[in-house]
């Protein structure tokens, strides 16, 4: 144990846990604007009430990505000051542009979305819903874009100051559009609307199987199946493959490290499930045969790099990277499998019975679909080592100078009690407000009678509120 | 006047934005379990700042953000140099939001309790930790030519000098949230509240004035600057007049103009320590020629100029939502079935 392993462990730890949060802000909160929005085209009650539903879920979700996402910005500069020394004129300014433009729209808004759904319009309710949700998407093109420049370094200079080396920013163009950014953003873009319907799935299922909120819940699991179906299939036949493209292009012994390719080998294998062994430079595995190569470079015959063209120390760890990759890939064929199936068997059977493994397997989506999206992330993170900068500084090198193994110990097991309590928490209170269900709300003409632009909230502000007494009624009870 | 400069300033600004909104929720929360006595007054107290504390608080991501981006080398020092300070911020920050979110989703009497506890104790360690580190950059740190902190253990930055900077802080947004409660608030809670503002007012002025004389007698940079440039002593001047002011409104029966004055003393009180410190981010208590200054800290020109187009495309909508969001939600607290 030395603090570079703990901190390593540490902010392996607080980033995937904090990973499980953010996709579900951006998929869930696109799935309570599609709510809203069929609320104001069809004024159907149901969709009001499913939009209410899902906020609460939506701030629970919110509340702890914004919490474990603050340690993420602190670490940079606790755990790797080596790291951001020599990064913070690119990495920095990707991150400090994260915080001006996106956390404020989030932060900002967040309170109308929450608090203001039996005080807003629809309309207005909507928009400053959008805004959140926006928010939550621009926030996570900063930060990949910050991350893409990890993968894909270029647009800098690399020049010893009085602090030693530092990267500095040559062309500002250059560093947003890295190679890998645009693959990278979609790909997790439709991750995290795919995790965001396999929620919506998930629950109206369970309620359908516990024969709840009926009308509710096949009004959700008929929307959210579609939208599952078809974003399962656009993300491994178009952006899944678009990543693993640009993978291929930059970063070839990551490849390697992710199909466990030793040897440059053409017709190479798309394999399923195996096992490396990395002292014998082995890998087991079963696999469609030159899949690979068609995938990688729309060739059957493609040779694929292999890592012993690569000196060593510039190896990820192998098996590591294999398994989390594999994981993800599998799942993600998984995910139109069950949509596909699951979506006839609906046709057929709307108002009757679902065959019940069906009904499980919509259940089970949406924890496959957060362990394949922190997969992925592992995939990205673990192949990308020895690396913390490609090929420019070693993770070795990045990790804070004054920084002691006892400090670092305390710290990572500050974060996994602290953590451990959070998750608990969670999934407590997740588990009540879905038991609890979905609430019937006020009907249209009450909703018509809230303030519906700005005009009209910020007159009624002003005024006192002239159902003041109606609600306080209600908090009594 | 340089684009390094502008950075400086920005990031004071940002800074004392930070210590205006968060301070004054971290007052409620410092005040919490004292002003507020039954479950309403507690629902209350933390629904006072129900819908604007998370927006406060990105002003302390933005903060960093900023510091990373335009002094990397000062980022890099101070956050890994107070590495256990800053695990217990992050700590407490964590509890407190878990306090704020978790504390009414249960109607046991001991769960609320519970996590009005931790709200309250959070927010009192955050004023402390956060009042300690300001106080260590004003007094100096060990910085090595390598641009690294080299304590030798956590203690070496609990001296007296920053402690006693970290209870001021505590006083301070004690009374900077003691204003907020007394807008937001009425009945008896409002009257409990009112009742302690003097009090809370006096303790934090002699705090300050403490302070201040410590300053002076130990010579620290950011004193020198205004013993030697006489009209930068407006600064604190003006914060000592927001203070009075604060009184003045509340004696005419004008809380939130009072609450405002105080606002305008925290924002010149932080100007100060912001242009006593310049042109100094790290002052090195081992050799003066390893400080960290404005000019050979700051960020390259090119990503400067990319921030500045950030910040003058971002900011005025940043304060623009931020006037709103606070507009809308002005006013005595109502309970609502949505409330924490």
């Amino acid at each position: 144990m030395n603090p570079e392993f703990l901190s390593r462990l540490q902010f392996a730890l607080t980033i995937s846990f904090h990973f499980i949060f953010p996709p579900i802000s951006m998929g869930l909160g696109l799935m309570i604007l599609v709510m809203s929005w069929k609320y104001l085209r069809t004024k159907d009650q149901t969709w009001r009430e499913a939009s209410f539903f899902w906020v609460k879920v939506y701030g629970l979700v919110f509340a702890l990505g914004i919490a474990t996402g603050v340690v993420q910005e602190f670490e940079f500069g606790t755990n790797w000051s080596a790291y951001s020394r020599f990064v913070g004129n690119v990495f920095g300014s990707l991150l400090a542009a994260e915080g001006v433009f996106a956390f404020f729209l989030e932060g900002g808004f967040l309170g109308l979305m929450l608090f203001g759904g039996d005080r807003l319009g629809p309309r207005i309710w909507f928009w400053a819903s959008f805004l959140v949700v926006f928010g939550a998407h621009f926030s996570a093109l900063w930060i990949l874009m910050a991350n893409s420049w990890m993968q894909t370094p270029q647009g800098y200079t690399v020049t010893t100051t009085q602090w030693g080396a530092q990267a500095l920013m040559t062309t500002f163009k250059d560093v947003v559009w890295t190679p890998s950014f645009l693959p990278r953003l979609l790909h997790t873009w439709v991750a995290s609307w795919i995790i965001g319907s396999a929620l919506v799935l998930s629950v109206s299922a369970w309620y359908v199987m516990q024969q709840q909120h009926l009308e509710f819940a096949r009004k959700n699991l008929s929307l959210a199946l579609k939208w599952f179906t078809v974003l399962a299939v656009l993300q491994v036949f178009i952006f899944g493959a678009q990543m693993a493209i640009a993978v291929t292009k930059d970063q070839e012994p990551k490849l390697a490290a992710m199909e466990g390719n030793w040897q440059p080998r053409s017709c190479a294998p798309l394999y399923v499930v195996g096992w490396v062994d990395e002292s014998a430079q082995k890998t087991y595995a079963v696999g469609v045969p030159c899949l690979l190569s068609f995938l990688s470079y729309g060739s059957f015959q493609a040779t694929v790099p292999g890592l012993t063209q690569f000196s060593s120390d510039v190896w990820a760890p192998v098996n590591l990277t294999f398994q989390a990759y594999h994981v993800m890939i599998d799942l993600g064929f998984l995910f139109p499998l069950i949509g596909v199936v699951g979506w006839l068997s609906w046709r057929k059977r709307r108002d009757g019975q679902m065959p019940r493994p069906v009904l499980w397997a919509f259940v089970a989506t949406v924890f496959l679909a957060e362990v394949a999206t922190i997969a992925g992330w592992w995939t990205a993170e673990i192949g990308r080592q020895p690396w913390i900068v490609w090929n420019v500084l070693r993770t070795s090198d990045a990790v804070s100078p004054t920084l002691r193994t006892g400090q670092a110990l305390a710290s990572l097991v500050m974060f996994a009690l602290l953590y451990a309590l959070l998750l608990v928490l969670f999934v407590f209170l997740l588990d009540r407000k879905i038991k609890h269900g979905p609430e019937r709300v006020s009907g249209e003409e009450q909703a018509n009678a809230l303030p519906n632009t700005i005009r009209e909230l910020f007159r009624s502000a002003r005024e006192p509120r002239a159902h003041a007494e109606e609600v306080d009624e209600h908090v009594a009870r | 006047m340089s684009l390094a400069d502008l950075w400086f300033a920005l990031f004071v600004v940002i800074i004392a934005g930070y210590v205006i909104l968060d301070g004054f929720d971290l007052g409620v929360g410092i005040l919490h379990p004292f002003a507020a006595r039954t479950d309403e007054e507690r629902r209350i107290s933390l629904n006072s700042i129900g819908p604007i504390w998370d927006g406060n608080e990105v002003w302390l991501v933005v903060g960093g953000g900023v510091l990373f981006a335009a002094f990397p080398v000062v980022y890099a020092a101070l956050f890994s140099g107070f590495y256990v300070a800053l695990m217990l911020v992050l700590l407490f920050l964590i509890l407190r939001a878990v306090a704020i979110e978790f504390r009414s989703k249960r109607e046991s009497a001991a769960w609320r309790s519970f996590w009005d506890r931790v709200f309250s104790i959070s927010s009192i360690a955050l004023a402390l930790l956060l009042g300690v580190a300001l106080g260590n950059v004003i007094a100096g740190v060990p910085l090595a030519s390598s641009g690294d902190i080299v304590i030798s253990s956590v203690l070496d930055l609990l001296k007296p000098f920053p402690l006693l900077v970290g209870v001021t802080a505590i006083a301070m947004l004690a009374l900077h949230g003691g204003l907020y409660l007394e807008v937001k608030t009425e009945g008896p809670m409002h009257d409990r509240v009112r009742g302690w503002l003097p009090s809370l007012g006096a303790l934090f002025a002699v705090l300050g004035i403490a302070v201040a004389i410590w300053t002076a007698i130990e010579d620290y940079d950011v004193f020198t600057a205004f013993r030697d440039h006489w009209w930068l002593d407006e600064f604190p001047l003006a914060a000592a007049a927001a203070f009075g002011a604060i009184w003045w409104y509340r004696a005419k029966g004008r809380d939130t103009a009072a609450f405002f004055s105080s606002c305008v003393m925290l924002a010149f009180l932080l100007l100060s320590a912001g242009v006593g410190m310049y042109p100094d981010l790290l002052i090195s208590t081992t050799d003066p020629a390893y400080n960290m200054t404005v000019s050979n800290a700051a960020s390259a020109q090119t990503t400067l100029e990319v921030m500045l187009v950030v910040a003058i495309v971002g900011l005025p909508f940043v304060l623009l939502y931020t006037a709103g969001v606070q507009y809308l939600f002005r006013g005595k607290v109502r309970l609502s079935p949505d409330s924490y």
